[in-house]
């Protein structure tokens, strides 16, 4: 079977999770030249609600396009992080935003304040999705930084493009200092035990 | 020397509803009219800005039967027209949908399909529209209806209904569930790609001895355009072959049977699929759309534990596959039908059914998609 990667992006409606995820979806497929297939579900209202898109990228052709077990996990907010984090694979990673993710399922998960960052250090906290995605970047090796920023770029509109440059830059940065702080992978003792 | 290589292919993402657009503005559509609705928003969307830059027409209707009303009425004066809804704007449609057919008026009406009954679950998929598409609108009609289960398959089979309903002169909906309509993917356009458009036949004879209904031996009559010359009257009351009301049963007769006759005699050319390692498969399932797509990894899982799984994808619902299924009949032991309804396409696999084949469902109506699991897990306990 060939190579394949799952990511599903969560989080509540309003924070731009399906743009996310074509963004993404863009960037691997067009500019990584690789097989992807992105879908979505959300519910019938335009904010709140709970959004989520995924992302599955091959070396083949896609046949099932939804994600299955996840090798990547987005939890953009406190729902979405306790609904999804049990699809993740073992060694699948979750990335938080700690901003509103305050328990952690499970200890191996990279926390960065992605809507803080956004409200905070860019003036705007609509951008905290861009953020993420330049978090993304770092934390995996699926897609690269420069992919993205091409995607990002031809998605956004004009005059946004420093803004959203900088929002990527903001991730990235967060990302490798996030990457510094979390725990080795040790898998728990007390997991068949009854506790 | 160095020689430049000129790319000469564009890659896109898109949408399966933007995938739609685009092939149907590459077959020729020139008019849409529509009412807004989810998960077709995209396609009314995009050519409302797409359309009037080449001289095409956007209308923006009142509601669902006057969208339908206005492309018949587009498609009589010539332009390819299209409309697209889901659910609820198709059960709207079907009255008039019954007058294109009677009238014999090519138009192309796209069904994202959507959970239902009713307003049902506007955002999430079903592919529950299968039967309302056969017998929806009143009467003894022929239909033919097309399925994508890739943004690729969006693109080719909308090409491919505007060509069948101009050569045919009836109706063509292409039924895409929500996932494939929402779903985005790669495509490549090659800018030397070849692709067949076929334009309706139109009459070459004088205006004076034009007949519009005159039966020919495709039973398709040649369709002038309303504005060159041609004039001839246009009825939902069965008609004779002027175009005028009958109640003469040997005019009705003829009539209701070469419309029957136009697209029965050309099966082979509106029916096609796609088979995946059925030839020694002793399981295989028949789907169709997204579920399609979960059959092909549940195939490929199994024949990794070393159960032997075939899968046929239906791209043509209606008129039904029946020599394709009968094949997969013939060979396997067990198929398996997967469908996001109570079991529309599984009901035409047991009528065609004339074997010992074992016919099992897997019915899924709660608005997600059916997953490779639940079809490896039915695989197990059937086979």
């Amino acid at each position: 079977m060939g190579f394949r990667y799952d990511i599903r992006l969560s989080g509540s409606g309003g924070q731009g999770i399906i743009l996310m995820g074509i963004i993404l979806a863009e960037a691997v497929g067009i500019y990584e030249g690789r097989f992807v297939a992105q879908t979505q579900s959300y519910g019938p209202e335009a904010r709140g609600g709970s959004s989520k898109a995924e992302v599955v990228i091959s070396d083949t052709e896609i046949d099932y396009p939804k994600a299955m077990r996840l090798d990547m996990l987005l939890a953009m907010n406190q729902k979405s992080c306790d609904d999804y984090y049990m699809d993740l694979k073992p060694e699948g990673i979750l990335i938080v935003d700690s901003t509103f993710v305050k328990q952690l399922p499970i200890p191996k998960a990279f926390q960065i304040p992605f809507t803080k960052i956004a409200r905070e250090k860019l003036g705007k906290e609509m951008v905290a999705n861009i953020v993420a995605l330049g978090a993304i970047s770092k934390l995996t090796d699926i897609v690269s930084p420069k992919a993205i920023e091409k995607a990002v770029l031809a998605r956004v509109p004009k005059g946004t493009e420093k803004l959203n440059r900088d929002a990527l830059n903001a991730g990235m940065a967060a990302a490798i200092k996030a990457k510094k702080n979390i725990l080795p992978f040790v898998r728990s003792e007390r997991e068949d035990e009854d506790t | 020397m160095k020689r430049e290589k000129k790319k000469n292919f564009r890659e896109l993402l898109l949408q399966g509803n933007e995938a739609i657009v685009e092939g149907a503005l590459r077959a020729g559509c020139r008019f849409f009219a529509g009412y807004p609705i989810t998960p077709a928003t995209e396609i009314s969307e995009q050519l409302s800005t797409r359309l009037p830059k080449i001289g095409g027409t956007f209308i923006q209707m009142e509601d669902e039967i006057g969208s339908i009303a206005a492309v018949i009425g587009a498609s009589l004066a010539g332009a390819k027209s299209m409309t697209a809804t889901s659910g609820p704007g198709f059960s709207l449609m079907q009255e008039n949908l019954g007058f294109a057919i009677m009238a014999e008026v090519p138009c192309v009406i796209v069904n994202a399909m959507r959970g239902g009954p009713s307003t049902g679950l506007p955002t999430s998929p079903s592919q529950s529209d299968v039967m309302q598409a056969r017998w929806g609108t009143h009467g003894d009609h022929p239909i033919i209806a097309l399925c994508p289960s890739t943004v690729r398959e969006c693109y080719d089979i909308t090409i491919k209904a505007f060509n069948l309903s101009e050569k045919f002169r009836n109706p063509v909906i292409i039924l895409v569930d929500e996932v494939v309509a929402h779903m985005r993917e790669k495509i490549t356009f090659y800018d030397d790609e070849e692709i067949d458009i076929f334009n309706r036949v139109k009459p070459s004879m004088p205006p004076e001895w034009y007949i519009p209904y005159e039966d020919t031996p495709s039973g398709i009559p040649p369709m002038a355009n309303f504005g060159e010359g041609y004039r001839y009257h246009v009825t939902g009351l069965t008609h004779d072959i002027r175009g005028f009301p009958t109640s003469r049963p040997d005019e009705i007769d003829p009539f209701i049977r070469r419309l029957f006759r136009k697209i029965s005699q050309h099966f082979s050319e509106i029916q096609f699929g796609e088979f995946f390692e059925t030839d020694d498969a002793d399981i295989s399932i028949i789907a169709y759309g997204c579920v399609a797509r979960s059959a092909k990894r549940a195939a490929i899982d199994a024949r990794a534990r070393g159960v032997k799984v075939g899968v046929l994808k239906l791209n043509t619902l209606w008129p039904f596959m029946r020599t394709a299924v009968e094949k997969v009949l013939n060979t396997s032991k067990i198929v398996i039908v997967p469908e996001m309804n109570m079991g529309q396409i599984s009901r035409e696999v047991k009528r065609v059914n004339k074997g010992p084949t074992k016919i099992f469902t897997i019915n899924k109506v709660d608005g997600t998609i059916i997953t490779p699991e639940e079809i490896l897990a039915r695989i197990k306990e059937v086979g």
